[in-house]
């Protein structure tokens, strides 16, 4: 063994640097953030939470294409389709089972008029299975609830599309 | 009548002592995550309660509140017994340290042994919660863990035979006294040194956190345990803790002495200056384990036989003669 390496060992001195260097990244800013208050910037592209959105003018998007349900990897989609009297296609049955769901955004990709989409929430644990399997209802009140958020995001991605 | 007034007295004074401990357990676990969080940049429990202060009580209630489960094929009254030896030994080891002139619970002549004596015995609550489990990573830990204590403690009792040289008596309290001119960390400091890296290794510290090291044996000896029976292992593990910071304050910092007998330290009571020792000594264990990594079992056991021992025992050798060679032996 070299001598500087004993000297090392006797005295510790690597120790003793790493204790200087921990001393001194105590009084350094901190990488985190206290989570619940504080939240850390989320992507446009952010695959959160499912909703159905609407045309301004309140109809729904969805056209029952089922396209979203095909490509669903999971096949966490389930949808049934009737003829309106209007003569339109519409969905009767949109569900989705959150706990399926592998929030990969295949079916936001599929969609071709952009009424199904994830949202930047990803906050929405509950207390009971049940809660998690989503309806049409509930995913149409996420989008009219997210829409304004959904629409900037679509805008801002859609150059990259 | 009477016994009853003496019983009482005594129960009181058990409980003014315990109760102080026991707070002081739970304080220390949130400063040990806190320093740990703090030294890797993160911002450790901070929510419950002032700067998360109340962290310890909110997980103690929650561990109340889980449900202990007893393996089936547990040896079932040892298994339960476990935990209750390991936290009855780190509390009453308690009884002999003196906080001040005045201020200790039983201030019996042979104090240092005692101490000795049940941190000894506290290998026993680790190697029952071990073999008690039936299961392999506890068993494996509490072999682990047995053998590091004792180990370890062959070096840590040869350590406080040189602070016995230097004093010439078992009692705790005269051994702070002995320290009235001189603190022993000045002349026998490597001697703390080796104490402080046994007393890691004694209460099962990182970097000898073997027994439960998370990667090769899940959690060790702990493993099958839950609820109140895994915290009433970790109460003892901090007390353990704890006690070796006050065993550290009194063999080698002076115990409740102020640093300087000038006017504004020596007005402050000794207890503040014991506690506020042994705070800095715990504060190092905790800067200890967030930077060390931890120690292969065969580093550990080398580094105990083959350094510690025989350097704290030609330590024992170079005391003894230095001391009789200027005659300043303590007993004639």
């Amino acid at each position: 063994m070299k001598i500087s390496r004993v000297f090392k060992t006797v005295f510790m001195i690597d120790f003793l640097t790493g204790l200087i260097i921990a001393i001194k990244e105590i009084f350094k800013p901190k990488k985190t953030i206290n989570y619940p208050h504080e939240k850390g910037t989320i992507s446009p592209r952010t695959r959160g939470e499912h909703a159905l959105r609407r045309y301004p003018n309140g109809e729904e998007r969805c056209i029952a294409c089922k396209l979203c349900e095909a490509v669903c990897p999971a096949q966490a989609i389930t949808i049934e389709s009737k003829e309106r009297e209007d003569g339109s296609r519409k969905t009767t049955r949109y569900d989705i089972d959150m706990i399926k769901c592998i929030y990969c955004g295949l079916c936001e990709e599929s969609c071709p008029v952009d009424a199904i989409v994830q949202g930047p929430n990803f906050e929405f644990s509950t207390e009971t299975r049940e809660e998690l399997y989503y309806n049409k209802e509930k995913l149409l009140e996420n989008g009219d609830r997210w829409e304004s958020v959904l629409a900037a995001n679509i805008n801002a991605d859609s150059s990259h599309r | 009548m009477e016994y009853f007034l003496i019983l009482f007295s005594e129960v009181y004074k058990i409980i003014f002592l315990l109760v102080p401990v026991l707070t002081a357990v739970a304080l220390i676990v949130w400063l040990d995550r806190r320093i740990w969080a703090l030294v890797q940049k993160r911002r450790g429990p901070n929510v419950v309660g002032p700067f998360g202060l109340f962290q310890s009580l909110a997980d103690a209630l929650k561990y109340v509140f889980k449900e202990i489960i007893i393996p089936a094929s547990s040896n079932k009254i040892i298994f339960i017994l476990a935990p209750i030896v390991t936290m009855t030994l780190a509390l009453i080891a308690w009884a002999v340290i003196p906080f001040s002139e005045t201020f200790v619970l039983a201030d019996i002549n042979v104090g240092i042994l005692y101490i000795f004596a049940v941190s000894s015995l506290g290998v026993y609550g680790i190697i029952m919660g071990g073999w008690a489990s039936n299961s392999k990573y506890p068993f494996l830990g509490s072999i682990r863990s047995a053998a590091q204590m004792v180990s370890y403690e062959v070096s840590i009792g040869v350590i406080i035979i040189n602070v016995l040289l230097c004093v010439g008596s078992l009692n705790l309290s005269d051994i702070v006294i002995a320290q009235k001119n001189l603190w022993f960390i000045i002349p026998l400091f490597p001697m703390f040194i080796i104490f402080f890296i046994s007393a890691l290794a004694e209460t099962n510290r990182p970097p000898f956190d073997l027994p439960e090291a998370e990667a090769e044996l899940v959690a060790g000896y702990q493993t099958e345990y839950s609820g109140m029976m895994y915290a009433m292992f970790w109460l003892g593990e901090y007390a353990n803790i704890l006690l070796m910071c006050s065993l550290g304050s009194i063999l080698f910092l002076g115990g409740w002495l102020s640093p300087v007998d000038m006017f504004p330290f020596n007005i402050i009571p000794g207890p503040f200056w014991m506690i506020f020792k042994m705070l800095l000594l715990f504060i190092l264990f905790s800067l200890v384990k967030a930077i060390v990594p931890r120690y292969r079992y065969d580093q550990l056991m080398k580094l105990g036989w083959k350094i510690f021992l025989p350097l704290s025992l030609s330590w024992v050798v170079l005391t003894s003669s230095y001391l009789l060679y200027f005659d300043l032996l303590p007993v004639n």
